[in-house]
């Protein structure tokens, strides 16, 4: 049996759980309520009020990614050093939060950024002024930063668990800054992980829904919110496909261009 | 004198990581916090109770969404280990093109709003006369949660020496044996680590669950729907108990050094 | 030998005894009945009660709002037998053929039920759906946080509560405040009035006035005096005041709207009579009375009402008086207008 067949199961259930299901949503897309053919579900959309919407989503979701990177990268580097006897305990400690329900951990995080909250009541008390946190584009990226820096965290880990700790301090050893260490040695190793770790926190994070709305107190309306307005507060699933339609399509292709930069492009992608 | 520097590095290392665990763990301690408040509001705190406790197992409806939670989850997170694992390792071997198009397709269920996969699934299970339970639940959790085990182990076959693999084969070894002998110990901490995300992503996923499954509710979709009503500190309880619990098992893990050896 | 013979005929008797019984009192003994409900929305105990009196197991399947439960009950999802829409949704199940007709001769107690929410205009006589809850859309307050008593919708739209105002993420109740502040219907078709109504809600989004927009976290933040003023569900107006003594509630002067949860039988239910006799079940005072105590919603039955303490009476979240229902409306289904309201909406939510 060549080896390529083993990923048959996975394709059948994609196609079958997956695929299938979208041709419902392509269906709609190009349908009005009635059920004729249209366009004018995308002639709809086609207005910048709703490309800014786009916009704001790409925009946090990118924001997101970078921070989750930039926090997430040495966290697994460090974590894959040789110092910490108990690093696989401390990665699996990173992941546990997210185990605890997601509305949950959202409401406590609330409950930390109001303007009577937490963090507020506590900088009262010493004496300092409060910040206005709640309602802000900052608490938004960090709680999706929270939701979502244990999938940059875990892909990362697993490539740099492996690495051969020799070569590193071979080229410390031979007199390299850590920087160039980090920037020559490590960096290219861990590019799958890193490739990977990007997929699942990007891909998520532009549809992301109820974080924004939480934390923004509604007054940031990304694309998953409006989504979720149209398929379920309009009931118009047509306008509502045709929305994550054109932003499939987006991400897809952004994710293409971060395909570009992996240097062997052995993991794939549209080109 | 480096023996001092490295002291300070993994000091350093060591404040880094506090830091990154504290940031995961202040939420937490605020929920474990309510679900000791008296008041049912988050917004009150008006003094210590084990009231939820008590109250959290006698719901009948708690207990029954814990045991859907649990089932789903572990079905979905098995099934999709080994699917995940095996297309991985196929799409390793394929041609570009093809593993390309399998890539975009393991984007789709990731990129793909909650609510639209939901709403979709439902009514192709609908289309087709599959009735709605717990299995069309569990079939969609492995749907969303396979692409994360994809995802997971790719980069560790591709970080493997692809030598090994023939080489075992060179040596006579049978392909079934030399991919359980050779590839599987290799991309291990891939697989583990693909579990781990599979399994969270199937406790939290309430809106996908909402659309595919009849009476059969889990914990999310339940905590979902008391928001209209107010959330009790119930669950609050029930998530700092799953929290004591996890944490238990983690460190007996830790000390028997287990983990060590199956990641 | 004796012994045995004699437990036996015990038993034998004790089944004698029982099998008429069961079968004059429990008709549906053994019935299984889907009840398709909001979260908590029932006094478990309730739930308790009417399985040991009728035999009949409930299973309580929650949604968390009218639409996300008519996009399964349209699709055909579930087999449910016993469902708790609002008076527009009622509506719009009616108009698309998905509910049963009631057999009322089965549900007795309907004569409990409240006259003026009797025959209602969403259902008329009764024939689809029984009221289970009921009450008003209000503005609630923080009386530390306001300069005078609160009356009207304008306070909405004031710039003295600039950056303290939490609206309400809901299409029907955003649009249709800012139209009854206008002095027009809720429900209006038209499209001049339902442009006039968008403006105005921009516009409050542009001035900055308000600082939240949601439904289900309002309740908590208005404890923790997170705003001076909150659009409300008179149901969430309850539990805040309850929690915070600073807080009142007021149905504006221009008017408001008033809802009504109902119990219906969607298309497909395998057991009516069953059904028939869980709603009739819910309408029987000393029922009513437990649900009004566990959830403390406004219950439409008569002897409830009747039963209210001085308090209880005098709270116009709890009771509202007869002047303010007669200037509230129920919502209509507006679902053929949709488009209309979709486009303003859409412009509401994105305004910055």
């Amino acid at each position: 049996m060549k080896r390529s067949w083993y990923a048959a199961p996975y394709g059948l259930w994609m196609v079958l759980f997956t695929v299938v299901p979208l041709l419902f949503v392509l269906y709609y897309a190009f349908t009005d309520q009635s059920g004729a053919f249209t366009v004018n579900n995308f002639v709809k959309i086609a207005s910048p009020m709703y490309g800014l919407v786009l916009w704001d989503s790409l925009r946090l979701a990118f924001f997101c990614t970078l921070l989750c990177l930039l926090i997430g990268y040495p966290t697994a580097y460090f974590l894959a050093s040789r110092d910490f006897s108990n690093a696989q305990t401390l990665v699996v400690l990173i992941l546990v939060p997210m185990w605890m329900n997601f509305l949950l951990r959202t409401y406590a995080m609330m409950t930390l950024f109001e303007n009577n909250g937490v963090i507020n009541t506590l900088l009262e008390s010493l004496g300092l002024q409060r910040i206005q946190m709640i309602g802000t584009e900052g608490a938004v990226l960090v709680g999706m930063v929270y939701n979502f820096l244990p999938f940059m965290v875990l892909p990362v880990y697993t490539v740099l668990k492996k690495m051969d700790y020799s070569v590193i301090e071979a080229a410390e050893d031979l007199g390299a800054s850590p920087v160039r260490v980090v920037s020559r040695v490590v960096l290219p190793m861990s590019i799958p992980g890193v490739v990977s770790g990007i997929t699942m926190v990007f891909m998520p994070a532009v549809t992301t829904f109820a974080i924004s709305r939480m934390l923004s107190s509604g007054m940031i309306y990304l694309v998953g919110d409006m989504i979720e307005d149209y398929f379920i507060a309009m009931n118009n699933r047509n306008v509502g496909s045709t929305i994550s339609l054109v932003m499939l399509v987006l991400i897809i292709l952004s994710i293409g261009l971060l395909r570009k930069v992996d240097p062997d492009n052995s993991g794939g992608g549209l080109w | 004198m480096k023996n001092r520097g490295h002291r300070a590095g993994k000091l350093l290392k060591g404040l880094w990581l506090a830091l990154v665990l504290a940031f995961l763990y202040i939420p937490i301690i605020v929920m474990i916090a309510l679900s000791f408040n008296a008041s049912v509001s988050r917004a009150a705190w008006t003094g210590f109770t084990l009231d939820w406790y008590v109250k959290l197992f006698k719901s009948k409806q708690i207990m029954a969404a814990l045991n859907v939670t649990i089932t789903v989850a572990v079905i979905a997170t098995v099934v999709s280990t080994v699917m995940g694992t095996l297309g991985a390792i196929g799409m390793h071997a394929m041609s570009t093109g093809m593993a390309n198009l399998l890539i975009n397709v393991s984007y789709l269920p990731m990129t793909t709003p909650d609510i639209v996969t939901g709403v979709s699934l439902m009514l192709m299970f609908i289309f087709v006369k599959v009735p709605l339970g717990k299995w069309t639940m569990i079939m969609a959790h492995i749907a969303f949660d396979t692409p994360y085990v994809l995802f997971s182990v790719m980069p560790k076959l591709r970080q493997m020496n692809p030598n090994l693999y023939e080489a075992a084969l060179d040596l006579g070894c049978h392909p079934a044996k030399a991919l359980y002998k050779v590839i599987i110990p290799e991309i291990m901490p891939g697989i583990v680590t693909g579990a781990l995300l599979a399994f969270t992503m199937s406790l939290d996923d309430f809106v996908i669950s909402y659309f595919t499954s009849n009476t059969d509710q889990n914990l999310a979709m339940i905590v979902y729907s008391a928001a209209r009503r107010g959330v009790e500190p119930t669950m609050y309880a029930l998530s700092t108990l799953m929290f004591i619990v996890v944490l238990g098992l983690l460190l007996i893990v830790n000390r028997r050094n287990g983990l060590e050896e199956i990641a | 030998m004796k012994k045995i013979a004699i437990v036996i005929l015990a038993a034998l008797l004790a089944c004698a005894l029982c099998v008429p019984a069961l079968a004059e009192d429990k008709p549906f003994a053994g019935t299984e009945l889907v009840v398709y409900n909001w979260y908590d929305y029932i006094d478990p105990s309730v739930l308790d009660m009417f399985q040991d009196e009728t035999g009949i197991e409930v299973t309580y399947v929650n949604f968390t709002q009218n639409e996300d439960m008519y996009a399964r009950l349209e699709a055909g999802a579930g087999a449910y037998d016993v469902v708790f829409p609002s008076e527009y949704m009622i509506e719009r199940l009616i108009k698309e053929d998905r509910l049963e007709e009631l057999n009322l001769d089965n549900i007795p107690n309907l004569a409990n039920i409240l006259d003026n929410l009797r025959d209602p205009s969403y259902d008329p006589g009764n024939a689809h759906s029984v009221p289970y809850m009921w009450g008003t859309l209000g503005i609630l307050y923080n009386e530390d946080m306001v300069s005078a008593p609160i009356t009207s919708w304008t306070s909405l739209f004031d710039e003295q509560y600039k950056g303290s105002i939490f609206m309400m993420n809901s299409l029907r109740d955003t649009i249709g405040l800012a139209l009854k502040t206008l002095g027009y219907s809720m429900n209006t078709r038209d499209e001049a009035q339902l442009q006039e109504a968008g403006a105005m809600l921009v516009k409050q989004r542009q001035d900055k006035l308000i600082s939240g927009n949601f439904v289900d976290e309002t309740k908590d933040k208005m404890v923790a005096n997170e705003a001076a003023l909150a659009v409300i569900y008179s149901g969430d107006a309850l539990y805040a005041m309850e929690k915070n003594d600073r807080l009142a509630y007021v149905v504006p002067e221009e008017g408001s709207n008033i809802w009504v949860d109902g119990m219906c039988i969607p298309k497909g239910s395998a057991h009516k009579e069953a059904a028939e006799c869980f709603i009739n079940f819910m309408c029987r005072p000393d029922i009513a009375q437990m649900n009004m105590d566990y959830i403390y919603y406004s219950s439409p039955v008569k002897q409830v009402v009747e039963n209210l303490d001085a308090d209880q009476a005098a709270n116009a979240a709890l009771n509202p008086p007869e002047d303010v229902i007669a200037r509230c409306e129920y919502y209509n289904d507006i679902s053929d207008s949709m488009n209309l309201y979709e486009g303003i909406w859409m412009e509401i939510q994105m305004a910055r």
